[in-house]
Formats: structure tokens, sequence, C-alpha cells
């Protein structure tokens, strides 16, 4: 490896280690501090009435009764929060054309998803609230669905929202290169259209929050389980027109958020509204019946894709057709384009090919708002790309692992613009295909394949190439006037005995922020790393930051904890020069002593340094002042993303006669940069590809045509359980980005990005002998059996 | 719902006695009765394993108990099994694996691997990943909880 990385790269450098996570010790020990373990004097509990419709008018809304209940405190309607609030609209203005209706914490007149929250009673305990919300006599008018998001797009269809004249949110599209020509002088051109299902984030912690309202002191402090405590801040008091400063947003441990956690969710809104309102603690926690009507969904698209090659394997042209539908309003402050603004940039990115065209439209329909959900728009295009890539090579008697060396932008291509406008600094595509290959004995297996297949054992091989597009920088939200910060702080403390204390703007989700910063903080500084402590998710503690989302903890947190390291370091060394009488240049810092660079005699313990800064100034020479804590914030701005890349494969077993998929071992090799602690980054893959395992197999949130979801408890939308899922070996390739000294780059949504379209292309792989295909995700026993003919 | 009925019963080693409404589960009197919130709600159906604690020595699902019907009953929660040092070996092999992220399934997950390596102490990994299929993790994707799990069996066949 190269770079100006000294500091990191030292033999006691902790970066590159797998140590585990210091403070997984208290989840294991059952000390975690969720939110429903916060408990406060005068603390009231919300349970909501949620609208039973998918769309629908409120005729009358009674909640005398229900007020009248045991241990009632409130019952609360959109009047009573009238004036209260300031409703959110969530466009951006980088997406041109795009709209959106203003959104309120609970329906006045018109609800518009069965799930939709209308009244909130506050009771003593949450079952006296339930008690309660039964009583509220409530009439509704049902107004007709919008299910489909073609339906809803067709010409006359009625506009959900009268004033934005139609239901098309937006739509974009690109064309580049001569994609017609292309078409037109092709040798083969292969075309398919696939179908992905919403699916949900089912974090094992459900959405909670508490937020507490003190009228004497003027201050608002909200426990969140969120992935953006100062997003959310920034927000709470521009809603609710609070001074900034009067609020603290405090994320203590986060139960799974998966980009469920850092939306703007009705039901939190008025939580916090009630809390204003009553000026006392009130606490939401969504039951799991809530949950899947209320949290944010994700992926529903529908695509046609065509691709054009040469007989030689060289793809020629691409052209997509995405149509997405994102429930009735676009989600705030991220909006719900972006998922589908990402497949269309990223289909076929990876690959050489210059002639692209792709539409994308986004349709309003009344289920649940969809937005950002982990790997945001990566699966699909991903899919779509890898899936059409295997078509193409069936179509040309060619290997697919063979057409996609073909095609990949050769590891010395670099830097290189996409035919979308994607900008790589440097991938390693070509290197990580082959240590796939090799890794799963790819010749192996296909010999393995057949010999089985000749005894009617179905077996599929399924690789999918992809980037993934991390540390997001201002261009990616706050361009378009979101309170989304893209830079990140950490402030650094040498305390006097010597051991170091940080606070940084990035979260901690389980991923492993705090270890990762605990590590480069240590490595920096030369100190054991159960020296250092990590403080995060706090607004009133730690240095102003956008927490996380888009893979960005350690390129952007990593950096700013290495920056503000290394100007600690200066200052420490600066102080011990004065102390010493020596040249701080000639001084350095290891195992918690200052020591002489060349040879490493210890010179003064790091407790001696402190204690004579905090409590000995007299000792010190006159106009000394120590300074011994130091912060530093980091945002990319040479590129908009860091693009990562990797390669996946899947190796199953299809029962022809139930359609039923046993997976039977999953590869991934992937290149997120300097891997700071690989334990993390191995488990943020796995963790990742299971994720992805569930989109393509087992999870869908299914509707009827009424609006009606069939499947909303655990008990019936299945996730994969750990009997479901193979062993997942993960290796890594190192191409550290230039753009940070740290060099690091995401790894958070690589996992999610690429397993999908490997098990599709593994399904159809092993449906080859009976020349169907399978083109809807999940990948059900149903869909299986439908495809071969038999269902 | 104000009618209370009594029960006295044995959590982690102590005596308790409490007046419970009939419809009190078991998860809401370990958090809210008695502040033990290592034991988490999750599914509220019995899918996830979320609330696992081991009554009379057996792991039951606590959203599906209600509190009186444990009168007499004694019961252990990842609380109580951490002090007496009974998970000890599964949570030194989660912490090395990283197999827990969020930490919110964990307690569940150390309370079902425990049950899974009293009963077979040698466990195949089809074995654990079939065992461990009752508790749903989000985070991890099981590999690492597997891993460590055989680590721990390995661990306990040492020391027997």
């Amino acid at each position: 490896m190269t770079g100006p990385l000294s500091s990191v790269d030292r033999p006691a450098s902790y970066i590159g280690k797998s140590v585990p996570r210091p403070n997984a010790k208290r989840l294991l020990a059952g000390r975690g501090r969720y939110v429903d373990d916060v408990r406060l004097p005068r603390l009231a509990h919300v349970a909501f009435l949620r609208c039973p419709y998918a769309h629908a008018r409120l005729k009358s809304l009674d909640t005398a009764a229900a007020a009248r209940m045991p241990g009632v405190i409130r019952v609360v309607t959109a009047k009573d929060l009238a004036g209260r609030y300031t409703p959110w609209v969530g466009t951006l203005t980088h997406f041109k054309g795009m709209k959106s209706a203003p959104q309120h914490p609970l329906v006045a007149e018109r609800a518009t998803w069965q799930g939709e929250p209308v009244a909130a009673v506050v009771a003593e305990s949450r079952a006296l609230a339930e008690d309660a919300v039964a009583q509220i006599d409530i009439v509704w008018e049902e107004l007709p669905p919008l299910i489909d998001m073609h339906a809803a797009l067709a010409p006359g269809a009625a506009p959900l929202h009268a004033e934005l004249g139609d239901n098309l949110c937006f739509t974009r599209t690109i064309d580049a290169g001569t994609v017609d020509a292309a078409f037109a002088g092709a040798d083969c051109v292969v075309e398919e259209s696939y179908s992905f299902a919403r699916h949900t984030g089912v974090c094992p912690e459900p959405r909670s929050i508490l937020a507490d309202f003190d009228p004497a002191a003027g201050s608002l402090t909200v426990y969140y389980s969120s992935q953006a405590p100062h997003m959310m801040k920034e927000i709470f008091a521009r809603h609710f027109q609070l001074p900034e400063s009067a609020v603290r947003v405090i994320c203590n441990d986060v139960g799974g958020s998966y980009g469920i956690k850092i939306h703007v969710y009705p039901d939190e809104m008025t939580t916090v509204a009630i809390a204003l309102l009553l000026g006392r603690p009130i606490k939401f926690i969504a039951d799991r019946l809530e949950s899947f009507v209320s949290d944010i969904h994700a992926r529903e698209h529908r695509i046609t894709a065509r691709m054009a090659l040469a007989n030689d394997g060289t793809i020629a042209a691409l052209a997509i057709d995405d149509v997405t539908g994102i429930g009735p309003y676009s989600t705030y402050p991220r909006t719900s384009v972006v998922e589908g603004n990402q497949v269309v940039g990223l289909v076929g990115s990876w690959y050489r090919c210059r002639n692209y065209r792709a539409q994308l439209k986004v349709a309003f329909q009344t289920k649940p708002p969809t937005t950002q959900y982990r790997a945001v728009g990566h699966p699909i295009a991903t899919a779509v790309t890898e899936a059409l890539v295997d078509r193409a090579a069936i179509a040309l008697g060619l290997d697919p692992a063979e057409l996609r060396r073909r095609n990949l932008v050769p590891d010395d291509a670099y830097p290189w613009t996409t035919a979308s406008g994607l900008k790589f600094e440097k991938l390693s595509q070509q290197a990580s295909l082959e240590k796939l290959l090799k890794l799963m004995d790819y010749d192996g297996l296909r010999r393995e394949q057949a010999a089985l297949r000749a005894r009617g054992v179905h077996r599929g091989i399924g690789l999918a190439c992809f980037v993934e597009l991390t540390n997001p920088g201002p261009a990616f939200y706050g361009v378009g006037g979101a309170p989304i910060s893209s830079q990140d702080g950490c402030t650094i403390r040498l305390d006097p005995g010597g051991s170091v204390t940080c606070a940084t703007g990035v979260t901690e989700q389980g991923q492993g922020t705090e270890t990762m910063v605990a590590q480069i903080v240590a490595s920096t500084l030369g100190v054991a790393l159960d020296e250092v402590r990590v403080v995060t998710g706090d607004t009133e503690r730690t240095p102003y930051g956008g927490g996380t989302w888009a893979s960005r903890g350690c390129g952007i947190g990593g950096e700013a904890a290495l920056q503000g390291a290394l100007a600690l370091k200066t200052n420490i060394l600066v102080l011990a020069g004065a102390m010493l009488q020596a040249d701080p240049a000639a001084l350095d810092l290891e195992g918690g002593w200052v020591v002489d660079r060349v040879d490493g005699n210890r010179r003064i313990g790091l407790d001696e340094v402190g204690r004579a800064a905090y409590f000995r100034g007299d000792t010190l020479p006159p106009g000394v002042q120590p300074e011994l804590v130091a912060t530093r914030h980091y945002m990319p701005r040479q590129f908009p993303f860091a693009f990562t890349n990797g390669v996946q494969a899947s190796y199953l077993e299809l029962d022809a006669e139930t359609g039923f998929v046993k997976l039977l071992k999953h590869w991934v090799v992937e290149d997120c940069g300097r891997i700071v602690n690989p334990l993390l980054v191995e488990e943020q893959i796995r963790g990742g590809v299971v994720q992805g395992i569930g989109g393509a197999l087992f999870e869908e949130c299914i509707y009827d045509e009424r609006g009606q979801l069939l499947n909303g408890t655990l008990a019936d939308y299945l996730v994969p359980m750990a009997g479901d899922v193979p062993d997942i070996v993960v290796e890594h390739i190192e191409t550290p980005t230039a753009e940070s000294a740290l060099g690091a780059k995401g790894a958070g949504e690589a996992g999610t990005g690429g397993a999908p379209a490997a098990i599709l292309n593994a399904v159809n792989d092993a449906l080859t002998p009976f020349k169907v295909r399978v083109t809807e995700m999940p990948v059900t026993p149903r869909r299986v059996l439908a495809a071969l003919g038999r269902a | 719902m104000s009618e209370t009925v009594t029960i006295r019963l044995t959590v982690n080693g102590t005596a308790v006695e409490r007046d419970v409404q009939p419809r009190l589960n078991l998860v809401d009197f370990l958090r809210d009765e008695l502040g033990l919130t290592g034991t988490h709600w999750s599914c509220e159906h019995g899918a996830c394993g979320a609330c696992t604690v081991r009554v009379d020595g057996d792991i039951v699902r606590g959203c599906l108990v209600f509190a009186v019907q444990l009168d007499g009953a004694s019961i252990e929660t990842i609380e109580g099994l951490t002090e007496s040092g009974a998970l000890a070996g599964l949570q030194a092999a989660f912490h090395a694996r990283n197999a827990v992220q969020c930490g919110f399934c964990t307690a569940g997950m150390l309370l079902t691997a425990d049950t899974l390596l009293r009963r077979d102490p040698n466990p195949r990994r089809e074995t654990i990943r079939a065992a461990l299929s009752a508790n749903y993790c989000r985070c991890t994707g099981y590999h690492a909880i597997v891993d460590a799990v055989a680590d721990a069996a390995r661990e306990r066949a040492k020391r027997a």
C-alpha cells in the first residue's frame, strides 16, 4: 500500500487489525440502553389511531369517550396541533421538476395510506392508551385507492393530490452516446422485464422516540432511535419553531436502523408536538404491527431493460425504463426519488459501454411512503444489469464470467466517467472478479454443477459485479436544500491521566463506529485502545455531523478522527517539547509515552504531560499555553462520491418439484479502500448480504387491490433466519481513495447491493435446463413454479 | 382491567411478590415492574425470539406468557445469567467474533444458544443454524453467531 500514512502504518497501529468492539460487552450483558429503556419522571405514553383504509375521507371524529377512559391524559387530533408546527415537503431543488404535497403530523381531512396516523392518545401506560384508542368514535368515507403505479401514471388518472395536477412525482431521462445506432447495428439484442416487490427494514428495535419538553427551561430533549441526531435537531427546531440551541437529540443504543431511522415520520413528529403541548416527557414505541404499515418501505420497481452486444460479447448499448411507486408523499427530508435516481445512474456503470439510455418515472400511490433503505437503488440496478448480462451470455453462448471479464472497466482505465456521468476515482473490478473466481473455484463448481445436473440435481451459480456509492459529498443532499450534513467532526482530548476522550459526529448503530474511531485515534496518539473513550449520538456533546447513512462512517468520520488526532498529537508534542526543552519534531508518541522519534527512547509519560497541563501550569515555561484538545472536520469535495466495487457469487440448489431454493454458499470480494478493522468490515458485508437475500428470496409487503397489507406481522412477512442462509466467504482488495489521508471508503451497503443479483442469476442458472427464467423478486417458490408452468 | 392477582416467584434468584393485572405479559412484567430492560420487545408474535427468557430451566418467549401464569416459577434473564457467569463462555465467543452488532436480539440469541449447548454439547454447524432459527437478527447475517456458538462449544468441551 502507498500513501502518506506513517502514523497509521506503524507497527503498533491498530489500523487493519481485527479488534473486537469494546462497547459490545455492554450489549452482551443485557446492559444496552435503547429508547424504551429510558424512564423519566411524569413519563406518559402515546398510542395512535391509524387509518384502516388506503384512501379515505375523515367524516367525523369523536374523542369524548376515549378521553374519559382510565389513565388517559389527553386525546390529540389534528385540530389540537394546528398552528403548532409547520408542515414539511419532501422535495429537493436539484431534482428538477420534482413535486410533492405538504405532509402533517396527523390526518385532518383525508388519509392516503393504510396506517397513516389520525389521532393520538396520551396515557399513563401504553396499554391504557391503546384501550382508549379503541374508544375513539371515527367515521370514514372510503375513497378509490391508487395501488398500481402504472395505473397512477396512466393518462386521465385522478391525481392523488389535486394541487399537483397528476401523479408523477419526478421523471429523469438519460441519453448518452448513440443508443439507437448501437441497437440497430448490434449482433445480438436481449430484452427482459423485471419486477421488484416492496419490502421494509424490520428493525429489531422498532422506531422509538421519547420527547421531553421543559417549559421552564424552554428546552426540548429527544431520546431517539435514529441515525442522524444533528439532522433531526435541525428539523425539530425548524418545524416546531424552536431556537436551534433549545433542542437536544440523544441517541443511546440503536437497535438496528438500516436506513429506516433517518426519515421524518408523522407519528414521531406528533410525539414531539405532544411533548411541547403538555410540557412533560412523552414516549412512542412503534409496535410491530404498526411498524409494518408506518415504517418506510422500499424498492417497488418495474423495469424493462435491453442490451445490445457484438458477437465477441462487447456490450454496445443499454437501455432501461424504470417505473417506481413511492406512496402518497415524497419522504422528508431526503425525498423518495433517490432510489430511482440511483437505479438509472448506476445501471451498467461498471461496464465500458458508452451508449446508455434510461427513463425514470416516480409515481404517487396510496401505500406507505417508500424511500432510502440500505443500499438505495443498488440492489435493483445490479440485478437488472447482471441478469441481462447472464441472459446475453446465454444468447451468445459465452460463459457468464467471461462475458463480464470482456466488459468491465479495466483496472488501469481510471479515473473513469460513466455514461450516466458518475465519476470513479479508482476501482479494482478486474482483480476482484479474478480473485472471486479463484476463491470459489468457479471452474470446479461448473464441473460439479454439470455432473449433478446429469443426475437431475439442479444447482445454479450466479455472479454479480457491482459498484457502491459511498462517502457522499455535499452534492448528494445539501445542494438541494436539505439540512443534511456531508461533513463530520471529531473532538479529541487528552485527559490528565493520559487517557483520551473523543466525541464524533458519526453515530453508532452497532456497525462499530466507536471502535473504528478509537482504533484510528489510539494508533495516531500511540496509546492503548482501552485508553480511548468515544462519545457518539448526542447533539450537545458531539461535533456537528451527518451520522450514519450512505456508507460514510469510516470514510468521513474516520478521516475527521485521524485529522483531529494528528492535530492533538502536534499540540502534545509542542507542550512536551517545551517541558523537555526539545524540538517537537524530534519527538513522537508511542505506548503512552512521548519518545524520541529516532530511537524510541521514552522521555515523558502522557500522564505527566496531562498533569502538568491541567494541574501544574506553574511548572511550565512562560508563554506556554497547553491545548490538549483538538477538533477537525472533514468532507469529501474532490469527488461527489467515493465509489467502491466488488463481486459476489451465489451457489444454490433448486427443487423443481417444490420451487424451493436452498442456498449453499455465498462469496464476496469487495474493495472498500483502506480497511481499519477487517472483522467489522466482514460483518458489515455478511449482514448486508443476508439483507439482500431477504429481498431476493423472502421479503415482500403484499397488498391487495384495496391497498390492504396482507402480511403485516413477523409471522407472515418472511425474513431470513439462520437456517435459511449459507456461510458467506468474504475477501478484500484494498484500493484506498487518494482524497483522504486515511483512504477508507464505505462498506455498509455492498452486501445488500450485490446479493440479490447473484441469487437471481443463480436461480436462473439452475433453471437453464428448463429454458425458463424468473424475473420477479422475491423469488418465491410460487414464482419459481409459475415459471416452470407448475403453479 | 384494574383487578389484580398476587404472584410470588423467583427472578434471578430473588424472591419477588407483585400484584399484577391478568393481561400483563412477562416482558412488560420484567421491564416495567422489575426494571430488567435487557429483555426486549420486538415482534410481539412469538416469531423473533428477542424476548427469550428462561422459566424453570426452559427458554420461553416472554411475549407469549402472562405474568399471572408464573406464580411459583423461577425466571432467569440476561441480567441474572450474566451475573452468575452461566453465559460467560458464549458472551466471550460472541465478543471475539463480533457476533453482536446492534445488540437488540443478543440476549435472546445467547439464551437460545445456551439451551442448544446444554442439549447438544458438540453441535454440527447445521444444527446450530437450525437451533438459532428461532431468533431473528437483522445485522450480522448469522455467520458470526454460528461461529461464536461453535467456538463456545469447543471451549466448554475443553473445560469439561
